[in-house]
């Protein structure tokens, strides 16, 4: 987005201090207000994980956790991240250790082209750190916000369903509640 | 996205001072962003109100509950005195959108967020609410989505909410803050129906901020129900869905609320059918009855008369699954 806004113009907007924890580590970054969430990460700190599906909150791919909390990076301000813990998918594992979704997604074979996968990961950790779903009906039902064109569906479910029990066990890894 | 100016207000006496006809408040951004991408709002200024203290969910004296503006979508709907006393108002949160967007999503803005209209979001072809006087391609276009109740010839637009539909039947309360000081407005004013005006979708000024929502004591948890009919089984917006609450004794009614959304421009609700229930018996006849009363006049359009025939059968199955004890 701010590539379709001028030098000239950009010039007379103030930048904006933006201070907040990245995959574990502190970052002071200075952003325009009509910077997204998703074009920081993608465009500015090189993190292309996370990935842009609609921008309109309509598909999940962006999905990153705030504060422990899944949301949509494409309906979010980054100058309203001030302060905030963010997590995107680069900062799951711990070194070469794979989060236990992670790994259940590899186990399960839980996705085909991939492009879903990063904001499916990211989404189903949130689920796990909300504590709400206890059926597969729930599991099916709490991961709605995540479509995969590739119909991996039913393969990411059996991760998910796998690998909750593990994640609660540790909740808040991953976006610390 | 156009270019913008950008602050953050730490007390609502500052954030109603910095508003004005150009400026918007911002919360969740779930609908502003998203319309500020499609050019259908190009504020110059977004003053950020989630630094301020309306995250608060407490009890009032009158036995019922005061939510803050801010508290999320998500934490409002499994607030534990929410789920107790109003669970028809966490059905009906979680029926709406995703749970990204709902821990996103504010309470304020929920009430705010605007039509779905397709015509509306496109900003190339006409629209009365996004251009006031350029026309209204939908009342003679694709009208699949659109309203059969109280819709004017300006505009034939549904206001999306699934919240507002189950505040509307709870009788909740807005509370709001400008310039000039605070008021209360109850929520079946709030939102206005077209008219000649349809660029205004309720009765907030520009200066005024919502501050909280209350709720009466009355919560109906015994026997409610939201029930949304969508083309998909989750994550999309509803062609009709219905909340409905019944006070009863026995088999006998001595109370109920009854709304419908997805068919107007506000939550629809006619008190004389609700009023018609009372001492009747639980019966299908009963509710079909109410049914039929309800949308005697409905009005539909050419591509959504289907609706007529959807929100009969939606009634009857949610005053049903409402008398059953609610939560199917
Ligand atoms: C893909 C998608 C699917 C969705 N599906 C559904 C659905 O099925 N059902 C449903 O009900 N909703 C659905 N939604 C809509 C969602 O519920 C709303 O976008 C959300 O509730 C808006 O809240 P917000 O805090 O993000 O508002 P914002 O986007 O921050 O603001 C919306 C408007 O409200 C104003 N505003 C915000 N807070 C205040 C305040 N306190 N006082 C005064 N003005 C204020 C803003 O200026 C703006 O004009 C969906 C959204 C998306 C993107
Ligand atoms: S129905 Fe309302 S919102 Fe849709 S095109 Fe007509 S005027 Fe615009
Ligand atoms: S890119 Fe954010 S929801 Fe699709
Ligand atoms: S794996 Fe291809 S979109 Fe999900």
């Amino acid at each position: 987005m701010s590539a379709t806004i001028d030098d000239a113009t950009q010039a007379s907007f103030a930048r904006h201090p933006l201070g907040l924890t990245l995959n574990g580590q502190t970052r002071q970054l200075e952003v325009l207000p009509w910077t997204t969430l998703l074009d920081l990460l993608r465009e500015h700190l090189d993190l292309i994980g996370t990935k842009k599906g609609c921008d309109h909150g309509q598909c999940g791919a962006c999905t990153v956790l705030l504060n422990g909390k899944r949301v949509n990076a494409c309906l979010t301000l980054a100058v309203m991240c001030d302060g905030a813990d963010l997590t995107t998918i680069e900062g799951l594992a711990e070194g070469e250790q794979l989060h236990p979704m992670q790994q259940a997604f590899v186990k399960h074979d839980a996705f085909q082209c991939g492009y879903c996968t990063p904001g499916q990961i990211c989404s189903a950790v949130g689920l796990a750190n909300e504590g709400r779903a206890s059926t597969t009906a729930d599991i099916k039902e709490l991961m709605s916000g995540n479509l995969c064109r590739c119909g991996a569906y039913s393969n990411i479910r059996d991760a998910i369903e796998e690998a909750l029990p593990a994640c609660r066990a540790n909740a808040g890894q991953g976006g610390g509640q | 996205m156009n270019p913008f100016h950008y602050s953050k207000p730490e007390s609502v006496q500052d954030a109603v001072h910095l508003a004005g006809p150009a400026s918007r408040f911002i919360a969740g951004g779930t609908n502003l962003l998203d319309l500020m991408k499609e050019n259908v709002t190009r504020p110059e200024h977004l003053i950020d109100i989630t630094g301020l203290p309306l995250r608060e969910v407490h009890e009032t004296d009158g036995g019922g509950l005061m939510i803050g503006a801010l508290v999320s979508n998500a934490d409002l709907a499994w607030h534990p005195l929410i789920e107790q006393r109003y669970p028809l108002l966490s059905q009906a949160i979680l029926a709406g959108a995703s749970p990204q967007l709902r821990n996103m999503a504010s309470t304020g803005g929920n009430l705010l967020q605007r039509t779905r209209c397709y015509y509306f979001y496109d900003a190339s072809v006409p629209c009365n609410k996004r251009e006031p006087g350029s026309g209204c391609p939908a009342r003679d276009g694709l009208n699949r989505i659109h309203a059969i109740f109280g819709a004017s010839a300006q505009c034939v637009a549904t206001h999306p909410s699934d919240m507002c539909v189950a505040l509307a039947a709870l009788e909740a309360v807005v509370h709001v803050q400008g310039r000039g000081g605070p008021r209360t407005i109850e929520f079946a004013d709030f939102h206005r129906l077209p008219g000649d005006a349809p660029e205004r979708d309720n009765q907030l000024a520009d200066d005024e901020l919502i501050t909280s929502i209350e709720l009466p004591a009355t919560g109906f948890a015994e026997y409610s129900h939201y029930l949304k009919i969508r083309d998909r089984a989750s994550y999309a917006f509803a062609l009709v869905s219905v909340a409905a609450a019944l006070d009863l004794s026995g088999p006998v009614i001595h109370g109920a609320r009854l709304v419908l959304g997805g068919v107007a421009h506000k939550p629809w609700r006619d008190k004389s059918v609700e009023n018609a229930l009372v001492g009747k018996t639980v019966s299908r006849e009963t509710f079909t009855a109410a049914a039929d009363a309800l949308l005697r006049n409905a009005e539909p359009l050419e591509h959504n008369a289907f609706k007529v025939k959807l929100a009969r059968r939606a009634i009857v199955r949610a005053l049903s699954d409402a008398a059953l004890g609610g939560q199917a």
